[in-house]
């Protein structure tokens, strides 16, 4: 029983691992401007299909047509030739099998310019607008992103493979020194979560240890004394709006070997990631990671063959029946600080 | 008659009305004639302008409302299993039964306003339809949908009627529904539907909705209890979307989960905001919007993009059909969001304020005669 | 207000406005050819017949729908008498003659399904009665099937069913006006035990991820009863909601749980999904209970086995058709097909194919588009060349009658399409059955008073 639970933990702290991070982004922002940004899983989408550009552009190929030979339904047989490792040889072969975090270099400037261009191009008009209208312009944006991304990159999933390395699964009871091929869980998993708890803590450190941080955190507490004391935290915000973009941006990078990626997939992760955030409290950067870990070790062991014997439908309801009962016991969340968003 | 209902209200209902029942003919020339989608524009009226009722009188966005026009579907398909293919007791029941599940969800959900009000109803949703797709399946058929089959019992209808052969089809007091009686059956209800919200506005609990809306805090100074008038207000809502679910199933007797899913609860909120939140009529226009662009603009294809720029030179139109085929066809949600977005920033209050301020732009004489508060409704949602 | 006659009836109104619609229930009756001059729902009046194409292009099953449309639009071109004619002179015996359907020139229309019941039975709603589809075809899943099939008995339009493989769409939710070329989940049952018991031997633990609908739970049936005929134990059977992307919860509890099996009941998306996480768990490296854990599928097309790569190789599961086949009839529909698009057809562009010649047969055989007499054409109707050997389409449940393919995933692939090997073909009287077993009524076959 206990190489169960634990793999089913393993589980739930890979599914949290996404969930913390997605919901990471949405606090940054909600905390920093106070603005609720329906368009985060856009940013996420966005992201993917980023590492899907930088993967067709690793992939370009010259393709020729051999009249000699006939493709069994009689046509001539195209040979293709891969354009990367015809320039770069061995190079180019090794930047194709790891397109995924490669692509993870374009994806940074790109999410940041999305992020910033969005902030002052649009959500800095909705500071002073009720929070419904927030809602219903980024619900508006998420919705133009994501047929955007449809009409270039067509409706159907595009899968990402993993670098052949990286596939497979790590027998991590053997690492332990326990029995082998009875604790195993699948290498990039594992490297998403490892992925994931780097990011957070970089954003924590970055939040934590730098003046910039010490600003954006004064700032979050008390805007109108911050900008009394000369100081300019709009630009500051701006690039906190850019900074959650590519949080976003870079879990989506890493995601796609998991889930290949599609036009909705932002839409399907909004609604988890929001969420998250309510159940860590509204404008808790620990709560919105506490939570995120917490709701997916929840659905992990409610989605166990004995627990659905008991309740069954338990593992499609229990991230929301935690949501509902935080919301109505505890609203400003596990983390929130009281009085923010309390009503 | 004044007593009753002001005049502006009475010609507002009677043209209503009018473009209501006409609608088979004024839509014919733009190829919506037909009654299958003129079903759809006074069923998702209905729904606009129920889910109206809760966000544009009380500011309480609701993220779930297609969770109630799902159950409406279900309760009103097994009242035509179990009891009679007659609408009118489906019709009930799909009302009722919605009824109570929205008293159920909006007494939890109303504890909260704002964001978390909104959180809560999605969750409601979510749980609704996650459960209505998987665990509820001996109810809801799953993924395949609720459906009739040759075996339903219908009580009432054996116990009357000798069964013909074959699936039996909705009646209305033994009248056949289906095209075109079924659409003057939908509008008669949208009529109806139109009628109360109408009644509903400008009544003395419409004021307090209204009054819930601008200021809550004061509301609750002034020593009233909100609470069960907003409720209120979100059981009149639920209500309505079961009405219209009920009678998408009267339509069409085929119910899947799908109706359920929280981006259905966003078609509403998209179809109020573009028509005008808060207003009567724009709600109905919201939703005629789209559901006319969804089932019109999406079949819109290349051949037709070819004939419709072909003045141009051979090579602009072939640029243009390029470049429009983006945001027609399959693409037509792209358009729907970029309008979306762009009327909620530049025109807050929908259609019905650019019909408004387009109108004030012809009578500049009675422009300053008009109360400030009326020249621009801006949905202030309680938080 | 006076009560109108439906059907053609209605389409007139519309053209005529206000007076049609106030109007009285005298309708001009329009004769249709022969003797059969009754209004039936959608009568071509004009030199174009329209079909109407229910088709998941966004969804779980967008890549099959995708193909499905690319084969109808062979098969109308080939009815047509356009390009170079396909299966028309391999079908035998045939009434096909190159010129349309009874000398109507053939059109369509399509709608987008997006993988959902409801919105398939809206998208054929729209297409009968704005459109004037004379038949309805497509389809990529069986909630969608049932649905539509539903519907169209509703309205008297005959549906030809495209990819639906639950025992239900001809077993019980089966209908008079519902016609399935491809093959069930009991056939793949049947067909694949043999081959099972033969790899694995008889002492196996099976345990089932099943997609929660219709199609799933029939495909979860059959294959259990087959594999517990061979002596497999069945450990669990778990349902995974359609259109689920991320399997990992479904698929930590298989690896402890004493099975050496595992049964992905899945199709399309859900397949490509499930099967390459189950290997990126490990789960073709593992040992269990002293055997080499293996995965099987039990309906699988070259188009899932093409999305899921690498981990589709050596697995077993069923298919209706493959285009490697060597009768001439696959043979001149592969070169048909990829001569216009570049790439073989899968099977459900097969099966689209094959059941809009079949429909136009039909009507030519019948000599008019009355839908009762064109039921009555394909009934008990027996023919061969399509690339399944000889095949019936049974009058007691409309379900067609033919061989099916054992395949496996191909080890060494010579090309991106070249994913599937075909290990055995079982012949139809080995995948007969008794109708009589799912239960179910056709209903009548009188075209409905309205339309």
């Amino acid at each position: 029983m206990f190489d169960v639970i634990f793999l089913q933990f393993l589980n739930g702290l890979d599914k949290g691992a996404a969930y913390a991070l997605i919901a990471l982004g949405l606090t940054l922002v909600f905390g920093t401007l106070g603005v609720v940004n329906f368009a985060h899983g856009a940013l996420f989408m966005l992201g993917a299909f980023c590492a899907v550009a930088m993967r067709m552009l690793l992939t370009l190929e010259t393709v020729t047509l051999d009249p000699e030979k006939l493709s069994p339904w009689g046509t001539p047989l195209e040979v293709r030739e891969p354009l990367m490792q015809a320039w770069l040889g061995d190079f180019g072969a090794v930047l194709v099998n790891y397109s995924v975090p490669v692509s993870l270099l374009l994806t940074i400037p790109i999410m940041l310019l999305v992020g910033i261009a969005l902030e002052r191009g649009i959500i800095k008009h909705f500071y002073k607008r009720p929070h419904a209208e927030q809602i219903l312009v980024t619900f508006g944006l998420a919705i133009v992103a994501q047929e955007v991304i449809k009409s270039i990159f067509g409706p159907n999933p595009l899968p990402q493979p993993m670098p052949v390395e990286l596939r497979g699964a790590a027998d991590i009871g053997a690492w332990l020194g326990m029995q082998a091929n009875v604790i195993t869980y699948p290498l990039w998993r594992l490297i998403y979560f490892l992925f994931s708890a780097i990011l957070i803590g970089g954003v924590f450190a970055f939040l934590q240890f730098t003046t910039f941080g010490m600003v954006v955190r004064a700032g979050m507490a008390d805007r109108e004394t911050v900008g009394l004391l000369g100081i300019n935290i709009d630009r500051r915000f701006t690039i906190m709006f850019g900074l959650a973009a590519v949080v976003a941006g870079m879990a989506g990078v890493m995601y796609t070997p998991i889930l290949p990626p599609n036009y909705h997939m932002g839409m399907d992760f909004l609604v988890l990631s929001f969420v998250v955030v309510v159940v860590g409290g509204m404008g808790s950067l620990p709560g919105a990671v506490a939570a995120g870990f917490l709701l997916g070790i929840l659905q992990s062991f409610a989605s166990m063959n004995e627990i659905k014997a008991i309740i069954p439908g338990i593992d499609q309801i229990i991230i929301y029946l935690v949501a509902v009962l935080i919301l109505l016991v505890r609203p400003r969340g596990l983390m929130g600080r009281r009085g923010v968003m309390e009503a | 008659m004044s007593t009753f209902m002001s005049r502006n209200d009475l010609l507002l209902l009677i043209g209503f009305t009018i473009a209501v029942l006409t609608m088979p003919l004024w839509l014919a020339p733009f190829g919506a004639g037909y009654p299958d989608l003129l079903n759809r524009f006074a069923i998702f009226a209905i729904f606009a302008i129920g889910f109206n009722i809760l966000f544009g009188l009380t500011g309480y966005l609701s993220f779930g409302h297609a969770a109630f026009f799902g159950v409406g579907s279900y309760a009103a398909v097994w009242s035509f299993k179990l009891l009679s293919m007659d609408a009118l007791p489906a019709l009930l029941f799909a009302v009722v039964i919605s009824a109570l599940f929205a008293l159920l969800i909006g007494f939890l959900s109303l504890r909260r306003s704002g964001i978390y009000f909104s959180i809560l109803t999605l969750a409601f949703a979510q749980m609704s339809y996650n459960l209505a797709y998987s665990v509820l399946t001996p109810i809801t058929n799953g993924e395949t949908g609720l459906q009739l089959t040759l075996r339903d019992p219908r009580v009432l209808d054996n116990a009357l009627f000798e069964a013909g052969p074959g699936l039996p089809s909705p009646t209305l007091l033994g009248m056949p529904l289906q095209g075109f009686e079924a659409f003057y059956f939908c509008a008669a209800l949208l009529i109806v539907a139109f009628f109360l919200a109408q009644r509903i506005s400008g009544s003395p609990f419409g004021m307090m909705l209204k009054g819930i809306k601008s200021n809550q805090t004061r509301m609750h100074y002034t020593g009233f209890n909100t609470r069960p008038y907003t409720l209120a207000a979100f059981v009149i809502s639920g209500m309505y979307a079961g009405l219209a679910g009920g009678m998408l199933a009267i339509v069409d007797p085929l119910v899947g989960a799908e109706r359920m899913q929280w981006t259905a609860s966003g078609e509403v909120v998209l179809m109020t905001i573009l028509g005008g939140a808060g207003t009567l009529l724009g709600p109905v226009i919201g939703a005629w919007l789209i559901k006319y662009f969804e089932n019109i603009f999406s079949a819109i294809n290349d051949v037709i993009l070819a004939r419709f720029w072909s003045f141009l030179p051979d090579g602009v139109s072939d640029a243009m059909v390029q470049i429009t085929s983006k945001f027609v066809g399959d693409g037509w949600f792209l358009t729907l969001g970029l309008v979306f977005v762009l009327i909620v920033i530049f025109l807050p209050g929908g259609v019905m304020e650019g019909v408004r301020r387009i109108a004030d732009q012809f009578r500049p004489s009675r422009r300053s005669g008009r109360p400030a508060n009326q020249a621009r409704p801006h949905p202030r949602p309680a938080e | 207000m006076t009560k109108i006659s439906r059907g053609l009836t209605r389409r007139k109104v519309l053209q005529t406005g206000m007076a049609g619609i106030i109007g009285t229930g005298v309708a001009p009756l329009v004769f249709s050819k022969g003797a059969w001059a009754q209004e039936f729902c959608n009568n071509p009046t004009g030199d174009t017949v329209t079909l109407g194409l229910n088709l998941p292009l966004t969804g779980t099953y967008a890549e099959e729908g995708a193909d499905e449309q690319k084969a109808y639009e062979l098969a109308i071109a080939h009815l047509n008498g356009e390009g170079d004619g396909g299966l028309i002179a391999v079908l035998a015996p045939t009434a096909l003659k190159g010129n349309g359907i009874l000398g109507k020139k053939v059109g369509y229309v399509s709608s987008d399904s997006q993988t959902k019941s409801d919105v398939a039975r809206a998208g054929a709603t729209r297409m009968i009665e704005r459109d004037g589809a004379i038949m309805i075809t497509g389809g990529s899943s069986s909630g969608e099937a049932i649905a539509v099939q539903g519907l169209c008995q509703e309205m008297g339009v005959i549906f030809m069913a495209g990819l639906t493989h639950s025992n239900d769409t001809t077993g019980k939710d089966k209908k008079r006006y519902g016609f399935r070329h491809f093959f069930n989940a009991y056939q793949s049952g049947v067909a694949l035990g043999p081959i099972l018991g033969e790899q694995y031997g008889t002492d196996r633990r099976a345990y089932h991820l099943t997609a929660d609908y219709t199609w799933g739970w029939t495909q979860e049936e059959s294959i259990k009863n087959a594999t517990e005929a061979l002596g497999w134990e069945t450990v669990a059977a778990v349902r995974t909601p359609l259109g689920t992307t991320d399997y990992s919860q479904y698929l930590t509890p298989v690896l402890n749980s004493g099975a050496d099996v595992l049964i992905l009941n899945h199709y399309g998306l859900d397949m490509v999904n499930s099967l390459t996480q189950a290997v990126q768990f490990g789960m073709r490296d593992r040992q269990a209970n002293g055997k080499d854990f293996q995965i099987v599928t039990p309906l699988i097309s070259e188009l899932m086995a093409k999305g899921a790569g690498e981990s589709v190789k050596g697995i077993y599961g069923t298919s209706n058709w493959h285009w490697n086949l060597q009768d001439p009839g696959s043979i001149a529909f592969t070169k048909s097909f990829g001569a216009a698009y570049g790439s073989p057809p899968s099977q459900a562009a097969h099966t689209a194919y094959v059941q809009t010649l079949l429909y136009a047969d039909a009507v030519e055989r019948a000599g008019t588009f009355y839908p009762p007499e064109v039921i009555k054409a394909l009934e008990g109707h027996e023919f061969e060349g399509m690339g399944n050997g000889p095949t019936l389409y049974r009058a007691e449940d409309h379900q067609c009658i033919k061989s099916v393919l054992v395949v496996q995933g191909n080890e060494s692939p010579t090309s991106e399409f070249d994913v599937l090997n075909v290990v055995k073909e079982v012949d139809r009287e080995t995948v007969t059955y008794d109708p009589a077993i799912f239960g179910g009524e056709l209903g009548p076959a009188e075209p409905a008073p309205v339309c």
